[in-house]
C-alpha cells in the first residue's frame, strides 16, 4: 500500500477513511439493507414459498392497498396514535412531577428514587404477564383492592374492548416513568442553583419559578425525552402481546401487533411490509421534526 | 506513525469484515438434528431420552434442537432460505400445511413409512392434499375436566348435553367459583376450544357465518350471561383455565390432556374426565384433533433424507409411542400403541374415545386456516363482550374471504 508516490497525505485520508469504513459497512449491512428490503418487500408477493424458491414476484401496490382497505388497519392506526399520545402524556407528566419530587433533599430519597426504578429492571414480557394477573376481572389484585375500599371491585380491565386500551396504556406509562424521571431529572440537577436563587430573590411564586425557569431551561433535555420515548412507544409489540394478544375483539391492535400478525401468524410478509414501512413513515415523519427542533435551538 | 494508523485501519475493516460475512453451517455425517417445541424440561427430558434410544438403534447421534412453539414455523422458513435446515422438524399438525405447500416437505411414503396400523383420521391429520408428510406419535383433543368433589358435594351428574351443562354449570357457579372455564382469549387456543361446540352443532369452518355456527357461540353467550363463565374467559390461555381449575375459581373445565401432569402435582384435587358435552344428546362430541407431526424437510441430501425417515420411523414406533403418550398423557396415534395405551390409563377412556372422531383443523383450509382462525378470534370475542353473534360472525366470514 505505501509505495513511495503515495504522500503522507492521502495516506493519512485513506487511514481516515479506513476507520469509517467499518462504521459504514455497518450502516448499510445493519440498517440500510432491512430497510430497502422491507420496501422492496411491500411491493412484492413474499410467501412461505418464497423462502425455498427465491421467488417474489412483484404485485404493484397490491399489498398496500389490500392493507388499506383492510377496516383493521385504520382501527391499528388510531389504536397506536391514542397509544402512543396517552402512554407519552402519562409517563412524562409523572416523571417530570417525580424528577421535581426528587430534585429536593430528604430522608431516603436516594432509597425511594432506587425504588421507582424497578419497573425499568423488569423486561417487558414479564411485566406484561404479572399486569395481566393483576388486573384479571375476578382474581386480579387490583379489582380486590377496590372492592375492599368500597369502589366496586368489577373493572374489566382487559375484557372489555372499551376499556383494554386504556388499562394498555396504563401499564406502560408505569413502565415508562422511571426512564422519564431519570433523564428529567439529571436535568433538573444541570440547571445553575443561581437562577432558582434569582427567581426567588425577584419575588417569583413556586409554579411561577417553575414555568419560567426550570421549563425553558429543561428544554433540550424535554426533547430528547419525548423523541426517544415515542420511538420506544410507536412501534409497541410485546407488551400488548403478553397482556391482551390484541384483543378482545381486536380493541387493542396496534400497528405493531398488525405487522406480527400479518408476517408471523398469516405468514403473508409483503402485507406486513406494508405495516412496517408505515411505522417507519410515521416515526421518519417525527425524526424530522426533531432535527429541525434542534436546529432552530442551536440559533 | 501513519502505516501503523493504515495497518489499524485494513485491521479493522477485516474484523469488521469477518464478523459480517457469518458462517454456514457446516453439516456433521454422523449427527442429525430434530427440531421440536418441546421447552418445557420434562418433554425436552422425555425426548431425548427417546432420541437416544433411537440414536443407538441406527448407529448415529441425534441432537434436539427445541424452540417456543410460536417460532418453529418462521425459524424454519428462515433456515430453509439459508440452506440449513435440520434433519427433522416437529410442526404442529395445523401448521404442517403451510410449510408442505411451499414445497418443503419429502413425503415419508417415499422414505419407507406407511400408514398401515393408524387410524384414518390421524392419517390424514399428518397429510396434506392426499401425502402423507407427518407421522404422529401422539395425539391430543379436548375433554371435559370435572372436579369430583364439588359435583358430589353438590350432587350432580357429569353433563353430556348443551342443556345439562348450562344447567350443571349454573348449579356449581357459588360465591367465587364458577361453574366452568373455558379460554376464549385472542389465539389459536381460543379458537382450537371453540370447535368442539362448533362442529358437535354441525358447523362448517367454510362457513362461519351459517346458522350452526351462530348457534354455538350464542350457546357461549348464553353461559357467560348466566354467570357461569366468567368475563375474563376473553382473556385466558389454556393454561389460564387450567390455573382457576386448580385453584378452585371453576368446577368444570374444558382443557386437554397435556394439563394432566400438573393436575396431578395437587393430590388433594380429585379430579374427572368425560367428553364434552354434545347439543342433543346422541350427538356426536367432535372436538379439534391436536398435537404434533414428525416431518422430514426437503434438503436435497437424499441419503441424509432416507436416514432421517428411519429416525422418524423409529421414534414414531409402537413403543415409542407408548412410552411418549404414558409421559405426556396424550392418546398414541398408532391403533395397536393406543389399545395398549388404554389399558395402561384406563382414566383416560373417554379421552381416547374423543380422539377416535376429533376433527383436524386444517384437512380442508389447508394453509389457508391461520386467516379463518384469526377472524373467529375477532368474532367470538365481540360475541362474548356484547355484540350479537350474528353480526360478528357475519364479519368474520367476511374477513376471512377477503384475507385469502
Amino acid at each position: 500500500m505505501t509505495t513511495p508516490t503515495v504522500t503522507a497525505r492521502t495516506r493519512r485520508r485513506l487511514a481516515q477513511w479506513g476507520f469509517v469504513a467499518p462504521a459504514v459497512v455497518f450502516m448499510l449491512l445493519f440498517f440500510g439493507y432491512p430497510l430497502v428490503r422491507n420496501v422492496v418487500m411491500s411491493f412484492q408477493h413474499y410467501t412461505p414459498k418464497t423462502f425455498f424458491t427465491g421467488e417474489a414476484p412483484f404485485n404493484g401496490a397490491d399489498n398496500w392497498s389490500n392493507v388499506f382497505h383492510d377496516a383493521l388497519f385504520g382501527k391499528a392506526l388510531w389504536h397506536t396514535l391514542v397509544f402512543t399520545a396517552g402512554s407519552l402524556l402519562g409517563q412524562f407528566c409523572i416523571g417530570l412531577a417525580l424528577a421535581v419530587f426528587f430534585s429536593r433533599r430528604f430522608p431516603l430519597n436516594g432509597v425511594l428514587r432506587s425504588l421507582i426504578l424497578l419497573p425499568w429492571l423488569v423486561p417487558m414480557v414479564v411485566s406484561g404477564i404479572v399486569w395481566r394477573r393483576i388486573l384479571d376481572q375476578d382474581t386480579g389484585v387490583l379489582n380486590s383492592f377496590l372492592d375492599t375500599l368500597g369502589a366496586g371491585g368489577h373493572t374489566p380491565w382487559l375484557t372489555s374492548p372499551d376499556l383494554a386500551l386504556l388499562s394498555v396504556v396504563l401499564v406502560n406509562v408505569w413502565i415508562g416513568i422511571p426512564f422519564n424521571m431519570v433523564i428529567l431529572y439529571g436535568g433538573l440537577q444541570e440547571i445553575p442553583k443561581e437562577l432558582h436563587e434569582a427567581a426567588a430573590l425577584d419575588g417569583a411564586s413556586a409554579w411561577r419559578t417553575f414555568r419560567s425557569v426550570t421549563l425553558p431551561v429543561l428544554r433540550p433535555v424535554v426533547t430528547v425525552v419525548l423523541v426517544l420515548g415515542f420511538m420506544s412507544t410507536v412501534k409497541i409489540l410485546d407488551l400488548i402481546l403478553a397482556l391482551t394478544d390484541g384483543g378482545p375483539a381486536d380493541a387493542t391492535q396496534t400497528l405493531g401487533t398488525l405487522t406480527y400478525q400479518n408476517s408471523f401468524v398469516q405468514l403473508d410478509f409483503g402485507a406486513g411490509a406494508v405495516v412496517g414501512n408505515v411505522l417507519i413513515l410515521i416515526s421518519a415523519v417525527f425524526a424530522v421534526f426533531y432535527l429541525r427542533a434542534n436546529r432552530t435551538e442551536g440559533k | 506513525m501513519s502505516k501503523r494508523f493504515t495497518s489499524l485501519a485494513t485491521a479493522s475493516v477485516l474484523v469488521a469484515g469477518a464478523a459480517l460475512a457469518g458462517c454456514g453451517q457446516q453439516r456433521d455425517a454422523d449427527v442429525y438434528t430434530v427440531m421440536n417445541s418441546s421447552t418445557d424440561e420434562s418433554y425436552h427430558r422425555w425426548d431425548a431420552e427417546a432420541m437416544a434410544r433411537c440414536g443407538e438403534r441406527l448407529g448415529v447421534t441425534i441432537e434436539q434442537q427445541s424452540v417456543p412453539a410460536a417460532q418453529v414455523m418462521t425459524k424454519a422458513l428462515r433456515m430453509a432460505s439459508s440452506k440449513s435446515l435440520p434433519d427433522i422438524v416437529q410442526f404442529d399438525a395445523s401448521e404442517m400445511p403451510t410449510f408442505a405447500e411451499a414445497g418443503g416437505l419429502v413425503d415419508l411414503g417415499t422414505l419407507g413409512l406407511s400408514t398401515e396400523g393408524i387410524p384414518e383420521g390421524i392419517a390424514e391429520f399428518g397429510s396434506y392434499r392426499g401425502t402423507y408428510y407427518g407421522a404422529a406419535r401422539s395425539v391430543n383433543t379436548l375433554a371435559l375436566f370435572y372436579n369430583k368433589d364439588v359435583l358430589d358435594e353438590a350432587g350432580v351428574r357429569v353433563p353430556t348435553t348443551w342443556a345439562q351443562l348450562r344447567e350443571t354449570a349454573k348449579q356449581l357457579t357459588r360465591g367465587g367459583r364458577y361453574g366452568l372455564a373455558l379460554s376464549a382469549g385472542g389465539a389459536e387456543d381460543g379458537v382450537f376450544q371453540f370447535m368442539p361446540f362448533m362442529w358437535s352443532n354441525g358447523g362448517d369452518e367454510t362457513d362461519l357465518d351459517g346458522p350452526k355456527v351462530v348457534e354455538a357461540l350464542d350457546y357461549w353467550k348464553g353461559l357467560l350471561t348466566d354467570g357461569s363463565l366468567s368475563k375474563s374467559t376473553v382473556n385466558w390461555t389454556q393454561a389460564d383455565v387450567n390455573d382457576q381449575f386448580m385453584a378452585g375459581n371453576a368446577a368444570m373445565m374444558i382443557n386437554g390432556p397435556w394439563q394432566v401432569e400438573t393436575l396431578n402435582s395437587d393430590e388433594s384435587l380429585h379430579w374427572g374426565l368425560a367428553p364434552i358435552p354434545v347439543p342433543r344428546a346422541g350427538d356426536d362430541s367432535v372436538g379439534p384433533l391436536g398435537g404434533a407431526v414428525l416431518t422430514v424437510p426437503n434438503t436435497g441430501d437424499e441419503a441424509r433424507e432416507r436416514t432421517a425417515g428411519r429416525i422418524v420411523a423409529c421414534l414414531s414406533s409402537e413403543k415409542e409411542q407408548l412410552t411418549y403418550a404414558l409421559n405426556s398423557w396424550m392418546v398414541p396415534a398408532n391403533a395397536r400403541a393406543a389399545a395398549a395405551w388404554r389399558e395402561r390409563v384406563p382414566e383416560l377412556d373417554s379421552l381416547a374415545d374423543q380422539v377416535a372422531v376429533a376433527r383436524s383443523r386444517t384437512a380442508q383450509l389447508g394453509a389457508g386456516w391461520s386467516s379463518v382462525s384469526l377472524a373467529l378470534q375477532s368474532a367470538f370475542q365481540s360475541a362474548l363482550t356484547g355484540q350479537s353473534s350474528e353480526s360478528a360472525l357475519k364479519r368474520a366470514q367476511q374477513r376471512a374471504t377477503s384475507g385469502n
